[in-house]
């Protein structure tokens, strides 16, 4: 069924220029591109850059915390911290560096040679990027100068009527409102994009039935960025309404409803975590196989299941709601969707098992990272459960518990599954190894400090701390506790640092990676490292979906039992 | 059932000492407390199983199926298998069965909370979250205070228990005691209710668990149950209108003649605000500020002087009383017994 060699480095003739470019013409080579290898890294670098003020956020409130009524910081700037960090962390972090990561891989994976509309990714890029700096301008310009410092503090939900003009005064709100409608019009646009790119630009025999589940994973994600951003921009809409045209949707005190504010939100905000934590089951899907040599076992059913979490996700979103007072009918309901959602779930943690059991594992920094997600994601499944029992809810709801909980979800499995892929597709995107001395001190340290920090805090959740507060009291039983989660956090922080001094040092040490490093499965790896512009000197064709396998074991390739 | 009856001595033999506090809700008093607490106890075991038979088995694997380099097939692939349907329809099956046993303990527990029958001899109290206090009506006696709800304690035989009608006069707010029961939203222009019936008198704490505004972290609160008498006699002390003090005639004077009664209320007297707490028996309570201090005459003058001192961003603004004025309406709020 072969009619092409998917390797087509070695045929590609093409001169590279020997000239070197200026500075400017680097910088505007960089500000132009429509190259979505280009876009990909920028979108990369600029959620590292986030992630950065969003930990050291993250490590002030972490300083205030550590003992009882603490005067590290006032009450407003830890209020302003915790919103700044949730926001920037979902929206600036997580959405860019995954999308980034998409914008990289897909074209490569399907053998295409850049994405559907390379014009349209640049906008989503920029339009995504302006949002976040409008959101930090307001650390500047918020009530005009004199009022530096004056960042939203309404939490990362912004509950109704707390942003209402009442109680929001001046425009903190209104950065915080304009800079998530503006970045979701670049998710939006990112998303039609990948959805036309997947649907349209595959290479010759990659049926869907063929794609890379990472492909498959990200065009689930990309159709529920659709139906979950919707309802925000509408929400935020509604909002600016409010606070400036003197409608009622939200504004309780005009007879407006606090409630209906939490269901846009949610329904959002629920889905809004498979977004992001799908494209990490996607990485999963390409990294856990190759260090077990071994193809990912059940490929119809991981495909089902995802899709099935795509649509059940969209019918949880309430139970971020148990304590509103929705009475028993809609509190079981929601019980039962969120319940639901562990069975597909499930499905692929044992298919990843399954996919380990039997192989051979090399337990490269890569792995490691992809080992320590499947641990902690188990974790945080379970912990979900509990969360899901309402009656337990009733208890954990917005408590300690909880924050555990959801940073179990966002570091525990989303942030190790992308340092895993860090580890695994930085020698594509620059040609260097990462060096795996530093991988190996960043995993152990990340590994401790992850788990001093986050396995504790379920603790004073438990004994009853509720989240978001500036200060607690001395009697309460929480104080060891709180130090000790501090203490996580600076060790997670030196683990952060170690490996940003990774990326940079490799960049120009590490040892050279060749166009297939791993001894890869997927068409990516047969081009150069990193890809020349155009991607394929000729695009390739594929009979199987693992081509490169098929190519290095002719006698005996995938297509024979596909 | 499972679920509502957990054996005591097993839970004691699970949860170290640490994990019981004054707050911890693993100290449940009162039934609603109990039976999320057996649900609870109920869930962990099950997610405890499955935590230790898929954590074991990756840890087996991880180990058993390591890549040894001193292998003599070392540079040979593994046998490529792409999936078994028998295997993948039992791992969907087995968690589906565990899913419908886990929703219908859950589905008993949520239905045996909410909808619980009334007694006849329940008390009922409004409560109304305000940034960043708590106000308490007692529609039955006339009585209005602030952040120290008093009730009676329920005895299995003869419940007792207090129904609590909420609102919120601002933001949403949530109450929570973690050993009487879970926590419900205050939320403006809905009305919620829940219940609790502490079986021990006693003290016991909690604090708003919805963000609020800026205070949001000393909107605490304090909940006494009192034995019958004990909240007989509280409840006829309320019931009565301010302590006329002679000696304190002087600072009366200077709080009705300032902005404080625009804003408090001293039944009997001028002072009919609304905004802020009762201040009619202020003196009968043990904190001030929403739990934030003791109440005490230092602390009273130190508030009244400056809320920010003990809570910044608290709504009440600093009075800019001079040091005798102050001495004197310091004098006058603490004889309000």
């Amino acid at each position: 069924m072969a009619t092409q060699s998917p390797v087509n480095a070695i045929l590609d003739e093409t001169t590279s220029s020997s000239t070197h470019p200026s500075a400017l013409q680097i910088l505007h080579d960089w500000l132009t591109t429509a190259d979505h290898k280009k876009i990909g890294l920028m979108y990369i670098g600029y959620a590292l850059l986030f992630l950065v003020v969003g930990g050291f956020q993250a490590i002030l409130m972490r300083i205030q915390l550590a003992i009882p009524n603490n005067h590290f910081v006032s009450p407003q700037a830890f209020n302003q911290l915790f919103t700044m960090h949730g926001t920037t962390m979902v929206f600036f972090v997580g959405m860019p560096v995954l999308f980034g990561f998409g914008n990289y891989l897909i074209p490569l994976m399907i053998g295409a040679r850049d994405m559907a509309f390379p014009r349209l990714n640049a906008f989503s890029f920029w339009i995504a990027a302006f949002g976040g700096f409008l959101l930090y301008f307001s650390y500047l310009g918020a009530p005009g100068l004199s009022g530096a410092g004056s960042a939203p503090d309404v939490g990362w939900w912004a509950y109704a009527p707390l942003t209402a003009r009442a109680f929001s005064p001046g425009h903190s709100t209104d950065y915080w409102t304009l800079a998530i409608l503006i970045s979701g019009i670049g998710s939006i646009g990112t998303a039609i994009n990948i959805v036309a790119t997947i649907l349209c630009m595959r290479c010759p025999g990659m049926k869907l039935s063929r794609m890379p589940l990472l492909v498959w994973i990200y065009l689930v994600m990309a159709m529920m960025v659709f139906v979950t951003i919707s309802p925000l921009t509408a929400a935020q809409i509604m909002l600016l309404l409010d606070r400036y045209l003197g409608s009622h949707f939200f504004d309780t005190q005009a007879g407006g409803s606090a409630v209906l504010w939490m269901h846009f939100f949610w329904v959002f905000g629920h889905p809004e975590v498979y977004v992001l934590i799908l494209p990490t089951f996607a990485f999963a899907n390409e990294i856990i196989p190759v260090f077990s040599r071994k193809a990912v076992f059940g490929y119809p059913a991981m495909v089902a299941a995802t899709v099935a979490i795509g649509f059940i996700s969209l019918s949880v979103w309430a139970h971020h709601m148990f304590t509103v007072g929705m009475g028993p009918g809609a509190n079981t309901f929601f019980v039962l969707a969120t319940m639901t959602i562990s069975v597909p779930t499930g499905i692929k943690i044992f298919n990843w098992l399954a996919t380990i059991w039997g192989g051979k594992i090399h337990f490269t920094s890569s792995m490691k990272f992809a080992i320590g997600f499947l641990f902690q994601f188990l974790v945080a499944g379970l912990t979900g459960i509990m969360l899901g029992s309402a009656p337990f809810d009733w208890q954990l709801s917005n408590s300690y518990f909880v924050v555990a909980h959801f940073h179990y979800v966002l570091v525990g499995a989303i942030l190790f599954m992308l340092f895993s892929a860090f580890y695994y597709w930085y020698p594509k995107m620059t040609g260097r190894m990462l060096s795996e001395k530093l991988g190996t001190w960043h995993f152990w340290l990340f590994v401790i400090g992850f788990h001093l920090t986050f396995d504790l805090m379920h603790i004073p959740g438990i004994l009853g701390m509720p989240r978001r507060i500036y200060t607690y009291e001395a009697d309460r039983g929480w104080m060891m506790w709180n130090l000790l989660i501090s203490c996580g956090a600076v060790i997670q922080t030196v683990a952060t640092l170690i490996f940003v001094y990774n990326l940079i040092w490799s960049y120009f040490k590490g040892p050279v990676a060749g166009a297939d490093p791993w001894d890869a499965w997927t068409l990516e790896w047969s081009t150069t490292s990193p890809p020349p512009s155009y991607n394929f000197a000729v695009i390739p064709g594929v009979s199987s979906r693992r081509p490169l396998w098929d190519l290095k074991h002719p006698e005996d390739p995938d297509s024979n039992y596909e | 059932m499972l679920a509502i009856e957990w054996p005591r001595g097993l839970t004691a033999l699970m949860l170290p000492d640490t994990i019981h506090g004054p707050t911890s809700i693993f100290s449940p008093d009162g039934t609603p407390a109990h039976s999320v607490f057996g649900l609870s106890m109920l869930v962990l075991s099950i997610t405890l199983c499955i935590f230790l038979i898929v954590a074991g088995l990756l840890f087996y694997a991880l180990i058993r199926f390591r890549h040894r380099p001193t292998d003599i097939n070392a540079l040979q692939e593994p046998a490529q298998i792409y999936g078994s349907n028998q295997i993948e329809l039992s791992w969907t099956v087995v968690p589906v069965l565990i899913v419908v046993m886990l929703f219908l303990a859950t589905a008993r527990v949520i239905y045996s909370t909410e909808h619980a029958p009334k007694p006849a001899a329940s008390l009922d109290v409004t409560v109304i979250g305000h940034q960043f206090w708590w106000e308490y009506r007692y529609p039955k006696y006339g009585i209005v205070t602030a952040n120290e709800l008093h009730i009676p304690v329920s005895d299995r035989k003869n419940p007792t228990p207090t129904y609590l009608t909420m609102s919120s006069a601002d933001t949403n707010h949530s109450f929570w005691i973690p050993r009487l029961a879970g926590k419900m939203d205050l939320i403006p222009n809905k009305v919620n209710t829940m219940w609790i019936d502490p079986s021990e008198a006693g003290l016991y704490l909690g604090q708003c668990a919805q963000y609020c505004g800026t205070q949001h972290a000393k909107m605490l609160q304090r909940v006494y149950a009192d034995t019958p008498a004990e909240f007989a006699a509280w409840i006829a002390g309320q019931q009565k209108t301010a302590v006329q003090d002679a000696s304190a005639s002087e600072g009366q004077t200077i709080f009705q003649s300032n902005a404080c009664i625009s804003c408090h209320t001293v039944a009997g007297t001028v002072a009919t605000g609304r905004f802020g707490p009762d201040l009619t028996h202020l003196a009968s309570r043990d904190t001030l500020a929403s739990g934030a201090v003791p109440n005490t005459p230092a602390n009273i003058r130190a508030f009244v002087d400056d809320p920010a001192h003990f809570k910044p961003g608290a709504l009440m603004p600093p009075m800019h009383l001079n040091e005798h004025d102050l001495d004197a309406v310091t004098l006058y709020l603490a004889t309000l017994k």
